[in-house]
């Protein structure tokens, strides 16, 4: 088995283990492997033999089906675990699950859980590959690098974008992914939510501007991420309720239009229809959110192969 | 026939000043019978006692930690009394304030007998000082019989752990706990404003995503309960205080002339909430560790004297309760073993003077308990005998506590007690290599 290439981690927590070439070959990669999505035989070898398991601690349809369609096109095995089909839920730890998986001699181990640094505490214990699918509040890689994926398509390049993301950022993962890695990749990042969807040091932490209304961030910006509100948070006095936050947070036609001519919509999905955005704008040509779910397979093959089978370091993209 | 110990050419510290370049310190039955310097009227040194040579060591009136949790009774796999009063005599302290938030929690003079007469069972390790809960079963309506407490030899109430949010149950426990000669101790933190929080809010709790303890939580609380000791007029000791803006508030309800007092941890002098990166569980403590602002004024207040104790908040858990993900980890560290090699680099940090630290970890825990003078002709002979110089590094598994939960493994010290003298009795003695 070939070592890790130079200076790729072994886990991947988020997007600032990472740096910007890294992040360059990962794209690259991915926008090679979205080729075999397109072929008749949707399927290639690179991962022949190989388990990945999947360790789904939380509900997750969308993130769990991604990553099992690009391990299966990759021809790795996989193996689907969920909190609710596995003895997580009889008082089994953590750490006793993970061994467990472990003596099946996986390849690697995409986890996804409810708790932040839960991929953290597990990458420090397992000799394999771990692949945060999302972690609590705290990062979501493969959504920040297919938010990238899809920026770079559409504009080319993702340096010197204006990106704004608009919602909930203080719970939210895909925000703090998506603010590293746009960053990182050279965009130029403003924030917006209503105060108690925002919390302290964001500007110093993430490099990032900071609004509590929406239209200063979205003027003259070439993208903007919507993020889900998570309607139940309501209870928890975070916000009013979803018809004002609509009404002062969300996108319509009106305020897209404050946007840069050619400006793009994204969003994680799903889409409250009529609270983060209007139908219009969901359906409107600008908005990438099925493409966001096309290229979510490819980058998440490239992860897998990158992390599992590294090319030898100098080799260049697969092109298998 | 009388019992001597002799302990010979120590630098006394905490005591006359004429001790601190070097002193004899005669124990006769366990009481202190004599300390002087050395060669001018030194005690004779009875025929038959035991000499000990203590040339190059510190000696300090023992050491008392008055915040610690010895899990005993109902979590006896953290910390029993042996493990504990061991780990505590091992890092150097002579007593030990245990907390009542046991299970269940001690509220009764019965309990507080049971365990006080258990901890004289225990062979070797330091003294058994006991708190007794404000309310009862901490519930923070009612109060505890504070009279049959004291009677029962506690020596503290509280309900630490958490605050006593009714305002007017916590005045009435200040005056009646005053009238007993019992300390009353809170654990200043608004619960309403840091539920569910994991650590410190600010940048990294952003970075990491996880929901954060403002500072404010614990401020809020200190202000109120200051407030109540100055209404009326009585004493009243807060616990592990962390922020900057906490301390302050102290320090200027001292001024005011409330009879207030406070203690701080070492891990907030000399830990931040950087120390979560990376989502280490031995970084989660409550209060949380701060910002470099906050640990800097935590100093600041160590040195001008608005703190007056430098106690562990030692919390030991097992392995179950730490090694798993962060958001579910227990909260707590332990500190016994830990706490004086850190005091010691405090003072080469800071040129804190010895004196300073003899209040901190003796003199002032000792008046606040309400405990014999240390180092008096008649007192009972608790003496902390340091080694300043020892170089070592700090192994949990080489310690005496049942729980190995802390976030100094590894740390390289120079300096630790080497001897731990009880009742005259030499209840630790460090293993020379």
């Amino acid at each position: 088995m070939k070592g890790p290439m130079q200076g790729w981690p072994k886990d991947l927590i988020d997007l600032d283990q990472l740096t910007e070439q890294q992040i360059t070959q990962v794209l690259d990669t991915a926008l090679a492997f979205r080729e075999v999505s397109e072929r008749e035989i949707k399927k290639v070898p690179v991962l022949r033999g190989k388990l990945v398991v999947l360790f789904f601690h939380e509900n997750s349809t969308r993130t769990r089906l991604s990553f099992e369609t690009a391990a299966k096109r990759l021809s790795a095995d996989t193996l689907a675990l969920s909190s609710s089909g596995s003895s997580m839920s009889k008082g089994e730890t953590l750490l006793d699950t993970a061994r467990n998986i472990l003596a099946m001699r996986p390849d690697a181990l995409v986890i996804r859980h409810g708790a932040a640094g839960a991929p953290v505490f597990l990458g420090e214990r397992l000799p394999i590959p771990v692949l945060n699918a999302g972690d609590g509040p705290h990062a979501h890689p493969t959504q920040g690098l297919l938010d990238l994926m899809t920026l770079r398509d559409a504009k080319g390049s993702v340096r010197g974008l204006k990106v704004a993301i608009v919602g909930d950022i203080a719970h939210s993962r895909v925000a703090r992914s998506d603010m590293v890695g746009l960053v990182r990749m050279g965009a130029e990042v403003r924030v917006a939510g209503p105060p108690s969807m925002l919390c302290p040091g964001l500007e110093e932490e993430y490099g990032v501007t900071v609004h509590t209304r929406v239209e200063p961030a979205l003027e003259g910006a070439d993208a903007v991420v919507m993020l889900r509100i998570q309607l139940e948070r309501q209870r928890g006095s975070l916000f009013p309720g979803a018809r004002e936050y609509a009404r002062v947070y969300g996108l319509d036609e009106r305020r897209a239009a404050l946007m840069a001519p050619g400006s793009v919509i994204l969003h994680p999905g799903p889409v409250n229809q009529g609270v983060e955005m209007t139908p219009e704008i969901y359906g409107a040509p600008n908005s990438l959110i099925l493409d966001q779910v096309t290229n979510g397979v490819a980058v998440r093959m490239a992860l897998l192969c990158l992390m599992v089978d590294p090319p030898e370091p100098g080799a260049s993209a697969p092109s298998r | 026939m009388a019992r001597h110990l002799s302990l010979k050419g120590a630098r006394i510290q905490g005591g006359p000043p004429e001790l601190e370049r070097g002193g004899d310190i005669l124990i006769t039955d366990g009481l202190i019978a004599a300390a002087a310097p050395c060669g001018g009227g030194a005690p004779e040194c009875p025929e038959g006692a035991e000499v000990v040579d203590c040339t190059g060591l510190l000696a300090f009136p023992g050491f008392i930690d008055m915040h610690v949790h010895l899990r005993t009774p109902g979590q006896e796999h953290k910390e029993d009394l042996d493990s504990g009063l061991a780990a505590a005599a091992a890092g150097g302290f002579t007593s030990v304030l245990a907390m009542p938030n046991t299970s269940p929690p001690v509220d009764t003079a019965a309990q507080v007998g049971d365990l006080l007469a258990r901890s004289l069972r225990v062979r070797g390790g330091a003294r058994l000082l006991q708190s007794a809960c404000l309310t009862r079963d901490r519930g923070g309506e009612s109060l505890c019989e504070y009279f049959e407490l004291k009677e029962a030899g506690a020596s503290a109430v509280t309900d630490d752990g958490g605050w006593v949010a009714d305002g007017a149950v916590m005045r009435r426990a200040i005056d009646y706990a005053a009238v007993c000669g019992l300390l009353p101790l809170t654990h200043p933190e608004d619960p309403t404003l840091s539920r569910g929080g994991l650590m410190h809010e600010g940048r990294i709790s952003t970075r990491l995503g996880l929901r954060g303890i403002p500072p404010q939580a614990e401020e809020s609380a200190i202000y109120r309960d200051c407030a109540l000791s100055l209404l009326t007029g009585n004493p009243l000791h807060v616990c592990h205080v962390s922020t900057a803006e906490g301390a302050d508030l102290i320090r200027r309800f001292k001024a005011l002339g409330a009879r207030v007092s406070c203690e701080t941890a070492p891990h907030y002098l000399f830990l931040t909430h950087e120390r979560v990166l990376g989502f280490d569980s031995h970084a989660k403590m409550n209060p949380p560790l701060r910002t470099e602002r906050d640990r800097e004024a935590m100093r600041a207040a160590l040195l001008d004297g608005t703190v007056d104790a430098i106690a562990t908040d030692h919390a030991p858990h097992s392995s179950l309760e730490k090694e798993v993900e962060f958001t579910d980890a227990a909260f707590g560290i332990t500190g016994l073993e830990t706490a004086v090699p850190l005091a010691l680099r405090l003072v080469r940090e800071t040129g804190m003077p010895l004196r300073l630290l003899a209040s901190l970890m003796s003199l002032n825990p000792s008046r606040l308990l309400g405990l014999p003078e240390p180092l008096k002709p008649g007192s009972p002979a608790d003496l902390t005998l340091v080694d300043p110089d020892l170089e070592w590094t700090y192994r949990a598994g080489e310690g005496f506590s049942k729980s190995r939960n802390t976030p100094f493994e590894g740390w390289e010290f120079t300096g630790r007690a080497v001897m731990t003298v009880v009742g005259g009795e030499i209840r630790y003695r460090l293993a020379r290599g």
